[in-house]
């Protein structure tokens, strides 16, 4: 039985939603029409007038070497930090409802990381991966400059994709484990009465039965990484060293912020929003198909 | 094919004890029932022959292996499930082969396999639907092809019926029968159901409080229940028990608070002359005498009664507690008329009203000799 509630005054109705519709509009409506308008028109640095130029701020950067060197790095960024967080999360999520020594601890303490904000997660990493002082500096004790995300634009771009993982284990992990936990135990029982050990277990049951919690982690982590590692970038690299580190987002931000191209910075805007939506599409269109849902 | 034996199995969860030193030999392919109440522990029993659960002391053993530190896929145990457990993934097939495939079977004997399997099941049309494709008899049947597959020394079944309607209960019932039968296996099933357990049974365990209260034939169980709990507990509408004083020359008992006097069998006689028991009375096995004038005839006023179509449940008083008697056939006592009931001796069970154990002769070597020492039964019935 649902109860519910019927106003028989739709002015009452609109009033109580209307505090949130402003919200939304305020911080997303508005700003995203603004970057629809703005991408394109060729608008001014300081205000004041702008003009019309079609597909022009398009065609700039879709000519420009260093956007694409930028989304191929958002790409691998994105691909590594989701495969990194998702297997760590569900070994993890595994260990935690086979109710190993401490789960307990664990299923509480998982959780914790994700209700860090992501600057305050990157800042606590800028001192992890400090070359001379860092836990990480230990690497350069077994080999002298083998560690140096200042320098390398390979370590800059491990370290990004290890905080960005550490920061979505959280999430996954919390998913994982309510889906394992939703298996039902005969089930499993059931595969180990039919002679399958753990391993076996996992890879032909839990796995199988756990696939529409995957495919859903996949689309919100690839999603998440693509849209909202700016705060790691700018803390942790600001997109260094020479745009090692440079990802779609944070180009954005350099552009539009520091280069006061905002035309560009909208146009790039509108990119960005279009390959989440393509890629949301296509993780749709072709995995999920495989995703047995009970 | 194996014999199981248990020794002195105890269970505990924590500091709560859920089975107290159970002891049972299952013979090579018996049909065993474990019935009792949910939560008597008869579940977990089964799940520790399975090993789907860790034995807290005592040992079992399947085949002269002791068995306790084994893993389930060790043992040569098959479960069927309460709920199935089909794994919703997998075609009918995948499900009913998954053992052969874990176990390193080729493809193609594995499908033979199968086949056949479904074959005997009826199941040969569905092969390729998945399980939330098919209804629940047609699951409980997959479940059972799924077992049946393997081979395996021990069936177990966990109440596999109960989520059944009553109609294919009654028809999965004969099928498993009938199935126990063809392969000859070792069985325990576990069930709540007492029809269910009667009917299945070679021989009966019934449980409770995580005790063992009786081991035997259905009939046994039914004719001789070991104690008042199991008296209680088989047969429907349950024994009536009343309070009684047996007579000094031990040859009728006389319900307590009344004149009435109910038949003992003169072997008992000599046991109980003189002592406090509880009696028994099946309410199918009383018959309504028409006209007696005996006043020590037991005589019941009943007030009102269930029609069940092959007779009637008739509800009365009787000193101070409910009384059912069962009156078979089309004819039965107006409401509010007392009627005079008779019963034959051997239909008198006799129990201890200190230890509610059942009362056995004296010098019959069978059954444990009854000691009745206390007169005071004040409580003795639950």
């Amino acid at each position: 039985m649902q109860k519910r509630a019927y106003f028989k005054a739709n002015w009452l109705a609109y009033l109580f939603i209307a505090p949130q519709l402003l919200i939304i509009f305020v911080f997303f409506y508005w700003p995203a029409s603004q970057a629809m308008y703005w991408a394109f028109t060729l608008e001014q640095p300081f205000g004041g007038g702008n003009q019309w130029v079609g597909l022009d701020n398009f065609k700039a950067v879709f000519s420009d070497e260093t956007y694409w060197a930028s989304i191929w790095r958002s790409i691998v960024f994105a691909v590594l930090s989701t495969g990194l967080a998702m297997s760590i999360a569900l070994v993890l999520a595994l260990f935690a409802d086979r109710q190993l020594r401490g789960y307990r601890f664990f299923r509480v303490g998982m959780i914790w990381p994700y209700a860090i904000a992501a600057p305050a997660a990157a800042l606590a990493f800028r001192f992890l991966f400090n070359p001379q002082s860092g836990v990480f500096a230990y690497l350069n004790t077994l080999s002298p400059g083998l560690w140096n995300p200042a320098l390398s634009g390979v370590d800059a771009m491990t370290a990004i994709i290890i905080t960005q993982a550490w920061k979505q284990v959280s999430y996954s992990f919390i998913f994982f484990l309510a889906g394992l936990q939703s298996i039902p135990r005969s089930l499993i029982e059931a595969g180990s009465m039919d002679g399958a050990r753990v391993m076996r277990r996992m890879v032909d049951l839990q796995l199988p039965l756990l696939a529409p919690t995957i495919f859903f982690l996949l689309v919100i982590n690839m999603t998440d990484s693509f849209t909202d590692s700016f705060g790691i970038v700018d803390i942790l690299t600001e997109g260094g060293p020479a745009r090692a580190t440079e990802l779609m987002v944070y180009k954005i931000y350099v552009d539009g912020f520091q280069g006061l191209d905002y035309s560009g910075a909208a146009a790039q805007s509108l990119v960005l929003m279009g390959l989440v939506i393509l890629m949301t599409f296509f993780q749709f269109r072709f995995i999920e198909r495989r995703v047995h849902y009970t | 094919m194996a014999d199981i034996n248990i020794r002195k199995v105890e269970k505990f969860y924590g500091k709560n004890q859920v089975v107290h030193g159970v002891d049972l030999d299952i013979r090579n392919g018996e049909f065993i029932v474990i019935l009792g109440p949910s939560g008597c522990g008869k579940s977990t029993l089964l799940r520790m022959i399975a090993g789907l659960e860790e034995i807290s002391a005592g040992e079992i053993a399947i085949e002269n292996t002791v068995v306790n530190k084994l893993e389930p896929r060790e043992r040569g145990c098959a479960m069927v499930f309460q709920n199935y457990a089909l794994y919703p993934h997998m075609t009918v097939a995948q499900n009913i082969g998954y053992a052969l495939k874990v176990g390193g079977m080729r493809k193609a004997e594995r499908m033979q396999k199968v086949e056949a399997t479904a074959k005997s099941l009826g199941l040969d049309q569905l092969l390729d639907r998945k399980p939330a494709q098919l209804s629940g008899g047609q699951r409980q049947r997959v479940a059972m092809g799924r077992a049946i597959v393997r081979e395996p020394k021990v069936f177990l079944f966990d109440e596999p019926l109960s989520n059944l309607d009553a109609k294919l209960r009654v028809q999965m019932r004969l099928e498993i029968r009938r199935l126990h039968r063809a392969l000859k296996a070792t069985s325990v099933f576990v069930t709540h159901d007492q029809v269910e357990a009667m009917s299945l049974a070679d021989r009966l365990v019934v449980m409770n409080g995580g005790r063992i209260e009786q081991v035997g034939t259905p009939e046994e169980v039914y004719h001789a229940p070991a104690s008042v709990y199991v008296g209680g507990f088989i047969g429907s509408p349950a024994m009536n028990f009343l309070p009684c004083g047996v007579s000094e020359d031990g040859t009728f008992a006389v319900i307590d608070n009344t004149q009435f006097r109910l038949p003992i069998d003169p072997g008992m006689g000599k046991t109980i002359a003189g002592q406090s028991v509880i009696v028994g009375l099946r309410p199918e096995d009383l018959k309504i005498v028409p006209e007696a004038n005996d006043p020590h005839l037991l005589t019941v006023a009943f007030d009102f009664s269930e029609e069940q179509g092959s007779g009637r449940l008739m509800h009365g008083r009787l000193a101070g507690r409910d009384f059912v008697l069962h009156s078979a056939g089309r004819n039965h006592p107006a409401p509010g008329t007392p009627c005079s009931l008779s019963i034959a001796p051997e239909s008198v069970h006799l129990f201890d009203p200190t230890t509610e154990k059942r009362v056995v002769a004296e010098g019959n070597p069978a059954a444990e000799p009854a000691a009745i020492s206390q007169p005071d039964f004040a409580g003795a019935i639950q």
